[in-house]
């Protein structure tokens, strides 16, 4: 890695030794990077256009800049998208909450404790890892109906009891194996202090796990923002949808009049994601990396 | 599931795969410590049982059911098998469906991961710029699985979609994409190779870990770059290789939301993008019957079980671990 490291500090263009393939592997890159980006653009570009715009020029730019999609798309329907972008909000920033609480808990007493079963629970809690979702929604949904949750007083209800329950293995995982790192003699200069578990998680594991939870916190605010199957069966009146619920909405419209403000709303709904990716994009991508699942 | 490989190819490469029963004196926990265990589990353990065990359990009774959420728990009829046998004997639609996720699997999955590991094998240089391009790539892999992402993939995939206005460049005239039963699901293809960054990042990870000195040792040997790629990278790399087939395999088989997007949440045209939690959600939430869906639930859990079985049992004859660890 230092071997090839050197020749790049001499300047961004053409190192002195194997221009030729330096620049081809260049080239190659932006050309990828082009055709993976064009969409992105392409949805950009297009939510920009007037509706005449859109059924003649598919190009990548408007040839007049115009709003009037966003302001359409805002009040399509009977209620502001701001409602939809509240509600999305509210459940993905307690899903953070929920997650956050529950994985560090549970991760904790897999890392550190020790009680009868663990290694069994452990196997569980592995398992439940690969244990697809729509296996569930089925059973899940008549249970929280049953008990009334379902368009009950307060919709969410249904998306948020299991994030406090920290079923989202993938989080436990990750967080125990963040703990594993923590060197075992600060838990024995705790126990020496008089610290039991419950003092030792709250001042040993729980401000050593910060990053941990940060992880924990970007990715499930991101995959709950992004989260659609569930929302799709969980909420049923229009005041309680979700963005990508509410997204859908545009298309059961087919007229070619929706296209722009269904652009338009589309790209306000990735941007708290974007934004997230560039602020924590380091993180994001190496958050991954060491943890490696999903996405 | 008989996943007990811990996730985390990169770290599994030290050798140093901890397991809970590694700790000292796991069966004879210390007085208070047992109890202290079980109340930090206890919202785990309370999750367990009433989010995935007693689901699974009533999903598993209700598939020898009739239940729709109309009747009446009281007059709901116990069928029997009926409903297996609908489904495998007298529900094309259901085959059907099957044919279209396998497809979509088997071409998308392969096609996904040779686009991750092209890329990957690209960016494996320290030079400046190389972080700006990996979190670039990575990008689809964040926004890819959205609603907003299906809706623009569909209009650009469209009759007058920007798609074919590229191909109209090039004096092709290219099909209706999405609306067109013969393509429909291969733009959902297109769509999920595009999201190529995540397991692009994890190839990353696991080429740094191959030792340099293992290059230089076959270069000496007079190996040139295909001999080296194929006799140093692809065995170093085929523990990062496996995981990220088995990731994506299921991940493959669990697409839904580009497939409902596309169809509007019909599986069509003409069925061609009936993914099988398509079917599902249809079956149980559109037409209700849930003892049907259950069942079919089921079958899915039991096939995605053999699957990932088959991948760790095959994996031995060709997953090299440089540790020796036998696993």
């Amino acid at each position: 890695m230092t071997a090839t490291a050197a020749p790049a500090a001499t300047g961004r263009r053409a190192p002195r030794r194997a221009t030729g393939g330096q620049a081809l592997r260049l080239v190659v890159l932006i050309a990828i990077v082009a055709v993976v980006l064009y969409p992105l653009f392409w949805m950009i570009g297009t939510s920009f256009k007037s509706q005449e715009e859109i059924v003649n020029n598919v190009g990548l730019l408007p040839e007049a800049f115009t709003p009037g999609n966003y302001t359409a798309g805002w009040t399509n329907f009977d209620l502001s998208f701001g409602r939809f972008f509240l509600n999305s909000a509210m459940v993905s920033l307690l899903t953070v909450v929920g997650n956050g609480i529950s994985c560090l808990l549970a991760a904790y007493a897999f890392a550190r404790l020790r009680f009868r079963l663990r290694g069994l629970w452990f196997a569980v809690m592995i398992g439940t890892l690969l244990l697809p979702g729509h296996v569930l929604i089925v059973p899940q949904y008549i249970l929280f109906r049953t008990l009334g949750l379902v368009g009950g007083e307060w919709p969410y209800l249904p998306l948020l009891i299991p994030q406090f329950l920290a079923t989202e293995a993938f989080f436990v995982f990750l967080m125990v194996q963040f703990m594993r790192g923590i060197p075992r003699e600060l838990d024995e200069a705790a126990k020496i202090d008089g610290a039991n578990a419950f003092g030792i998680f709250r001042h040993v594991i729980l401000p050593l796990s910060r990053p941990a939870l940060v992880t924990t916190a970007i990715f499930s605010f991101i995959w709950t923002w992004n989260d659609f199957f569930r929302q799709l069966v969980f909420l049923s009146g229009l005041e309680d949808y979700t963005v990508p619920v509410a997204l859908t909405l545009f298309i059961d419209s087919t007229s070619q009049s929706a296209v722009g403000p269904m652009f338009a709303m589309s790209v306000l709904s990735l941007l708290p994601v974007f934004l997230f990716f560039l602020a924590f994009q380091r993180m994001l991508v190496e958050g991954i990396n060491t943890s490696g699942l999903k996405g | 599931m008989a996943l007990t490989t811990a996730p985390d190819p990169t770290r599994a490469r030290t050798g140093s795969v901890p397991t809970p029963a590694s700790g000292r004196g796991v069966g004879r926990p210390r007085h208070g410590e047992g109890l202290a265990g079980y109340v930090f589990l206890s919202p785990w353990l309370l999750g367990l049982m009433a989010v995935t065990a007693i689901p699974m359990l009533l999903s598993l009774w209700l598939s020898f059911t009739n239940y729709d959420i109309l009747t009446p728990w009281s007059e709901v009829e116990w069928v029997g098998l009926a409903n297996y046998e609908r489904m495998f004997t007298a529900d094309p639609s259901y085959w059907h469906s099957v044919r279209v996720t396998v497809t979509f699997a088997l071409v998308a999955v392969p096609l996904k991961l040779a686009a991750a590991l092209g890329v990957a094998l690209l960016l494996n240089r320290a030079w400046r710029g190389v972080g700006l391009f990996r979190s670039l790539f990575y990008l689809p892999s964040l926004l890819g699985g959205s609603v907003a992402l299906a809706i623009v993939w569909v209009n650009m995939f469209n009759r007058d979609g920007a798609f074919n206005s590229l191909l109209g460049l090039f004096g092709v005239e290219g099909a209706p994409w999405v609306n067109d039963p013969d393509w429909a699901l291969e733009t959902l293809m297109v769509l999920a190779i595009w999201q190529f960054g995540a397991p692009m990042v994890i190839f990353l990870a696991g080429l740094k870990q191959v030792p340099t000195e293992l290059y230089e040792a076959a270069s000496v040997d007079g190996a040139g770059r295909w001999r080296r790629f194929r006799n140093v990278t692809l065995p170093m790399l085929s523990p990062v290789i496996f995981f990220n087939l088995v990731l994506e395999t299921i991940n493959g088989f669990q697409g839904f939301t580009a497939a409902f997007v596309l169809s509007n949440g019909t599986g069509g045209p003409v069925d061609s993008t009936l993914m099988y939690t398509l079917n599902l959600y249809i079956t149980g939430f559109t037409d209700l019957e849930m003892g049907y869906a259950s069942a079919m639930a089921w079958v899915f859990l039991v096939a995605i079980a053999v699957i990932t079985a088959i991948f760790f049992s095959t994996g031995r004859f060709w997953v090299h671990y440089s540790d020796g660890e036998d696993r």
